[in-house]
């Protein structure tokens, strides 16, 4: 199936991406080849057969609920890009 | 012989003899590091005062009479997507460029505490994306054997620094045959274990489903020493299996008489001759010490790639959606507002290939696509699943070509996306299915280059894998190296 550029730019959108025009074109052309390529799924019978989200199922696993140290704060926040008073700082959400 | 030549146990014994010191030999190790560094790129970061300091304690250890475990004081290097406790850990990619982890991975603090001394951190495709490791932001690495050929990938740097003696040992991680493929393009051995067998416990998550931590090594002997200390239950990882592992140094018998060998034909389709004349000379080989080899057929083998490329996508998209230039890494420096920011960092940190899959994978599972692509995927791989439990229901390995072709041209396939992802045709698999595969050095094909033999067993079988190629490394010498 082809993909369509406003449909690239549909994605990019959702995907958090800003994509130029030349990015743009290049990106149509190299998603079309690989979904094409992708859609000799269509021609696999699938019918009835139950989706596998994991090779070795493994379910439910927890740990008992005890306290425990975790990481310093100072040691989480060293590689902020940028903190302030022990938080990380982003620009204003809400205007 | 010059030390760097050793095996990693060769030199663990000679250090555990008093031969030579720990000290000693983090030093040469440190400097081989910098020349494979400085010759094919290999390492990102090399990391001398980590390995002195941690040689010297090793040192005085030794002095007092300690035990430490067979690998005690051998120089390795990690993997770059594997964190290091204050010590660069960067994906090879512009996002975490600066990134320096407040703790260890599991396996990282495993090696520490059996004595292993820490050389470097290795390069490697950008996020572990692709197959010849030529999208790190911090320069494509170059084969050993060739300068000219790619090392294969991701694990790139992990492969090419063992060919290299730059590293006596290395860890990789291998999502769709990115421990399997570099190692068979750099002539070493490298194994994938069974989904859960190693904590991906500070691994930075690809695909989480795929994922898996192995060791690359000279030969298969090394890699059990490795697996020996990082295959272990950790609760740090919910999908690390709460199970009983065995000694792989045990299982390294020199008797494979009677193994049942099924060679799936479809995954010698589009092969090069130079591979399969390399691939069916190691099987004769095989069969000669004792192992039954039969041709058997894997159909579904011709829709493993697609799902593979779904899934792995679809969950990369997913996963790499945590780079937002807020808590680490990479941030854009000029922008508008808070949404500005999040596309600027991602835009300008990514690379094309990986900007490429979360692309792919936020598409296939969009609104009105998630049953075509991702869900069919995930069917997929259940069929995929059956047919290899059907085949080791009658079969203990499955014997194929790692890849189609010797290490390819730098530059060659890097215009092609689809060109370069239907060479990982026989290493997917066993991801999707969460099965163990190792590659052993089988031969040498066109210029020389090196080919490798793929080995796959049941989940929890490694030690069959190991012991084969063990054996196969007994009477050949394809694994001897530079």
């Amino acid at each position: 199936m082809k993909i369509t550029e406003k449909e690239v730019e549909y994605v990019a959108k959702l995907a958090r991406l800003y994509v130029s025009d030349e990015e743009k074109e290049k990106l149509t052309k190299d998603m079309s080849a690989i979904i094409e390529f992708a859609d000799t799924l269509s021609k696999i019978d699938t019918d009835g057969v139950a989706p596998a989200a994991h090779a070795i199922p493994v379910q439910n696993v927890f740990r008992e609920d005890v306290v425990k140290d975790s990481y310093k704060r100072d040691d989480i926040l060293k590689n902020a890009p940028e903190k302030e008073a022990g938080c990380f700082s982003v620009p204003k959400v809400v205007e | 012989m010059s030390i760097e030549k050793l095996t990693a146990l060769e030199i663990a014994a000679k250090i555990k003899n008093k031969e030579i010191s720990a000290t000693e030999v983090a030093k040469h190790m440190v400097s081989q590091a910098v020349k494979t560094k400085e010759e094919t790129g290999a390492y990102i970061t090399v990391t001398e005062d980590v390995a002195i300091e941690q040689a010297k304690a090793v040192d005085e250890k030794i002095a007092n009479g300690a035990d430490l475990g067979p690998l005690a004081g051998v120089p390795f290097a990690i993997k770059d997507n594997i964190c290091t406790k204050d010590i660069l850990t960067t994906c090879g990619s512009k996002m975490l460029y600066n990134f320096e982890p407040p703790y260890d991975a599991f396996v990282t603090k495993r090696l520490a505490d059996s004595g292993c001394v820490l050389i470097g951190k290795t390069n490697m495709d950008e996020f572990a994306m692709g197959s010849s490791n030529e999208t790190s932001y911090f320069g494509e690495v170059k084969n050993p054997h060739n300068h000219d050929c790619v090392p294969g990938g991701s694990s790139g740097g992990s492969a090419a620094a063992v060919a290299a003696n730059g590293a006596y040992f290395t860890l990789g991680s291998d999502t769709g045959g990115s421990i399997r493929l570099p190692a068979s393009f750099c002539g070493v051995t490298g194994i994938k274990p069974t989904y859960g067998m190693v904590s991906r416990f500070g691994l930075v998550a690809f695909a989480s489903s795929l994922d898996q931590i192995g060791p690359i090594a000279k030969d298969a002997a090394d890699c059990a020493a490795v697996m020996n200390i990082i295959s272990a239950y950790d609760n740090m990882d919910s999908t690390c299996l709460d199970i009983e592992r065995p000694d792989y140094m045990k299982s390294l018998e020199n008797n494979i008489k009677g193994l049942k060998i099924a060679v799936p034909k479809e995954y010698f389709n589009g092969a090069d001759e130079d591979v399969k004349t390399a691939i069916n000379a190691s099987l004769k080989q095989l069969e000669e010490m004792g192992a039954i080899v039969e041709e058997v057929s894997l159909p579904v083998t011709d829709y493993a790639l697609a799902a593979y490329y779904i899934i792995s996508s679809a969950e990369a998209s997913s996963n790499l959606a945590r780079y937002d230039g807020v808590k680490y890494g990479y941030r854009a420096e000029n922008f508008d507002n808070l949404s500005d920011m999040y596309f600027k960092t991602r835009c300008e940190g990514f690379g094309d290939e990986v900007k490429r899959r979360i692309m792919l994978g936020t598409y296939a599972l969009s609104s009105g696509y998630y049953d075509a692509y991702y869900k069919k995927a995930q069917q997929v791989r259940s069929l995929i699943k059956d047919a290899f439990t059907n085949i080791f229901a009658k079969y203990d390995v499955i014997a194929s070509p790692v890849y189609p072709t010797v290490a390819f041209k730098r530059g060659e396939k890097t215009s092609d996306p689809v060109k370069m992802y239907t060479g990982d045709i026989c290493t997917v698999s066993a991801n999707i299915a969460g099965i163990p595969g190792i590659s052993v050095p089988c031969g040498f094909g066109k210029d020389n280059m090196p080919i490798g033999l793929q080995l796959m067993a049941n989940a929890f079988k490694e030690d069959v894998l190991l012991k084969t190629a063990f054996a196969y490394q007994q009477v050949t010498d394809f694994h001897k190296g530079i």
